[in-house]
């Protein structure tokens, strides 16, 4: 406790860091990743310690990951990005800050990890629901956020728009109509994930509350009086995160190679185990097999194989009088 | 009793229901609307135990935001006394074309929105911005850094001091500075023993609204600062942070301190205003 105090009071006078780094490298993150990096880092610094004899201090920055590739592109130092959406790393590409082929610099097309929109119901699941055609019927309150302002709820929109395709045997204007439906059952469009959280769990609002299934676990661990219930639809959409080297930044600070380091560290056992306990699905079998409880199985399919990519997706979908507006009916 | 004192009776009574009725209402509101959340901010800070609190203030990356939001403010105040005490002066006993303009200008930052102010430092400071490369290559550090949240925090409470001592200094009138000119004041002499003293109290009151400002601000800075935690993430920042990762005692811990310093705050201004009047 001393201990702990007296470095508490040197943080706070800026006297001295707590360790003399090295090393040191600022990740900037999508917004909800706090508890899992705090999980991460200590793990990675030790290894790189053990490996280099170097030691390493790692920064954190979460906000909305578009807001922080902007905010990357006007200067904030970051040495990696891990992000929630491929497109904010296409961003900071074009702004020269990424290498073009980022995709390639690391497995798995640079995503350590992956999760799919997945549901959370009330306790013993009063109104059975299973699947997305449960999200469409009538009398069913349907909570996400508005996809307008939220990435979280554009997958949401995605995984219901490609069981609806699934279902229809590829028909778009029969999968619109399905989509229409479920978003007719929305009584509230919060703006991100967080407000949707707070109606569903707080406001006692909705039977169901659609989010990434990464995100379920933790918040029914958050709210365990309510013995809110997770559900895993059976098909849905991968929703990557991917991760990347800012080189522009690393170069500059010539922090490279603990930047790769560090983004290889992810794909490691260890940096696999503590992402699956999360309820992050993970590409490693063995640790895939060891949480097979937390994963139910699912057919995933990609942006690329049914929307074309996130291009053609924003053009078709999300641009203003696109395909979204036609089916939000009540926002 | 008599016919004519029967509707003079009976008035004031009838008022005293209506005023019982409106003052109940307005302490009913005060109460859902003000005191209960205030409330169970502390409540749900403490709802795991005041170890768990004292824990979650104590975590460095809070500890941290505290004493940068301090630091923000502390910095703040002395330039914001300056600004204001010389263009209210400047306004009050000057005239000169463009004083209009002027006083417009300071009344700026309460109509803009902050994050309006804070994108304007993005795109003036920021690397693809205006400045950005002749101060990248000075290896100049504004953004994302302590120099661009104080900036913002500026911009938001420059208009609180002015606001504050203009109309004092205006309605006091310069009769009792320009006597003490010709008894052959220096003009330093004349800010310290006659003007200083006049102002005072509205300048103490002007600066515990900035401070106040200063220290809750949220929008400006969450653009600038890059949230960078331990370092460059305010109190309120860090609340927002610690809300959205699910760490609910963590975020009204935080919140509590946030609140408590507004109370001393409001406290100081109460007793201020009673000196003013």
């Amino acid at each position: 406790m001393k201990t702990r105090l007296t470095t508490a009071l040197a943080l706070v006078l800026g006297l001295a860091s707590p360790v003399a780094a090295q090393d040191a490298i600022l990740n900037v993150s999508y917004d909800i990743a706090r508890e899992l990096f705090a999980e991460l880092n200590p793990v990675f610094a030790e290894k790189w310690q053990a490996e280099t004899g170097r030691s390493v201090s790692i920064d954190q920055s979460h906000g909305g990951s578009s807001k922080q590739a902007r905010a990357i592109l006007e200067g904030l130092p970051a040495d990696v990005v891990t992000f929630n959406q491929v497109t904010d790393i296409d961003v900071l590409a074009e702004g020269g800050m990424v290498d073009e082929n980022w995709r390639e610099a690391f497995p798995n097309q640079a995503s350590p990890y992956y999760s799919l929109p997945a549901f959370l119901v009330r306790e013993g699941n009063p109104k059975n629901i299973d699947d997305w055609d449960d999200l469409a019927a009538e009398g069913v309150q349907v909570i996400f956020p508005n996809p307008k302002t939220s990435g979280n709820a554009r997958y949401t929109y995605l995984a219901a728009y490609a069981y609806g395709l699934e279902k229809n045997n590829g028909d778009h204007a029969a999968a619109q109509e399905f989509v229409r439906k479920i978003f007719a059952n929305v009584p509230v469009f919060d703006q991100g994930g967080r407000a949707a959280t707070t109606t569903f769990a707080e406001r006692g609002l909705g039977d169901v509350l659609i989010t990434f299934e990464a995100e379920t676990g933790g918040i029914a661990r958050q709210y365990a009086d309510a013995k809110l219930e997770r559900v895993t639809p059976s098909l849905s959409v991968l929703a990557e995160f991917p991760v990347a080297v800012v080189t522009e930044n690393a170069e500059d600070k010539g922090t490279a190679d603990v930047s790769k380091a560090y983004l290889d560290f992810l794909y490691s056992p260890e940096a696999q185990r503590i992402l699956a306990k999360n309820f992050n699905r993970v590409h490693d079998e063995a640790i895939t097999a060891e949480f097979a409880a937390n994963f139910p199985d699912v057919k995933l399919v990609t942006v690329e194989e049914v929307f074309g990519g996130w291009d053609k997706v924003q053009e078709e979908h999300f641009a203003e009088g696109g395909i979204l507006d036609s089916v939000f009916v009540n926002q | 009793m008599t016919p004519a004192a029967a509707p003079a009776a009976l008035a004031p009574r009838q008022d005293l229901r209506t005023a019982n009725l409106l003052i109940g209402l307005a302490v009913a509101l005060t109460l859902f609307i003000v005191v209960v959340p205030l409330a169970y901010i502390f409540w749900r800070a403490l709802s795991e135990g005041f170890a768990v609190f004292a824990q979650n203030i104590m975590a460095p990356d809070t500890l941290h935001a505290i004493w940068l939001t301090t630091v923000v403010a502390v910095i703040t105040l002395p330039i914001n006394l300056v600004i204001g005490i010389s263009a209210a002066w400047l306004i009050a006993r000057f005239t000169f074309p463009g004083r209009k303009l002027l006083l417009t200008i300071i009344e700026l930052p309460f109509s803009i929105s902050p994050i309006i102010a804070g994108v304007c430092y993005l795109l003036l400071y920021g690397r693809q911005g205006l400045l950005g490369p002749a101060l990248a290559a000075g290896d100049i550090k504004i953004l994302f850094a302590l120099p661009g949240i104080v900036l913002v925090t500026l911009f938001v409470t420059s208009p609180f001091v002015a606001r504050e001592v203009l109309p004092l200094m205006q309605a006091q009138g310069s009769e009792q500075e320009q006597a003490a000119l010709t008894l052959g004041a220096s003009g330093w002499q004349v800010f310290r023993r006659v003007t200083l003293p006049n102002i005072r109290w509205a300048l103490l009151y002007g600066a515990v609204l900035a401070t106040a400002r200063a220290v809750g601000e949220f929008g400006a800075v969450s653009v600038v600062s890059g949230a960078i935690r331990g370092q460059t993430n305010t109190l309120p920042l860090q609340i927002e942070l610690l809300f959205n990762d699910l760490n609910i005692v963590g975020a009204f811990a935080a919140a509590s301190t946030l609140t408590l310093i507004a109370l001393v705050v409001l406290v100081l201004k109460t007793v201020i205003e009673g000196r003013t009047r």
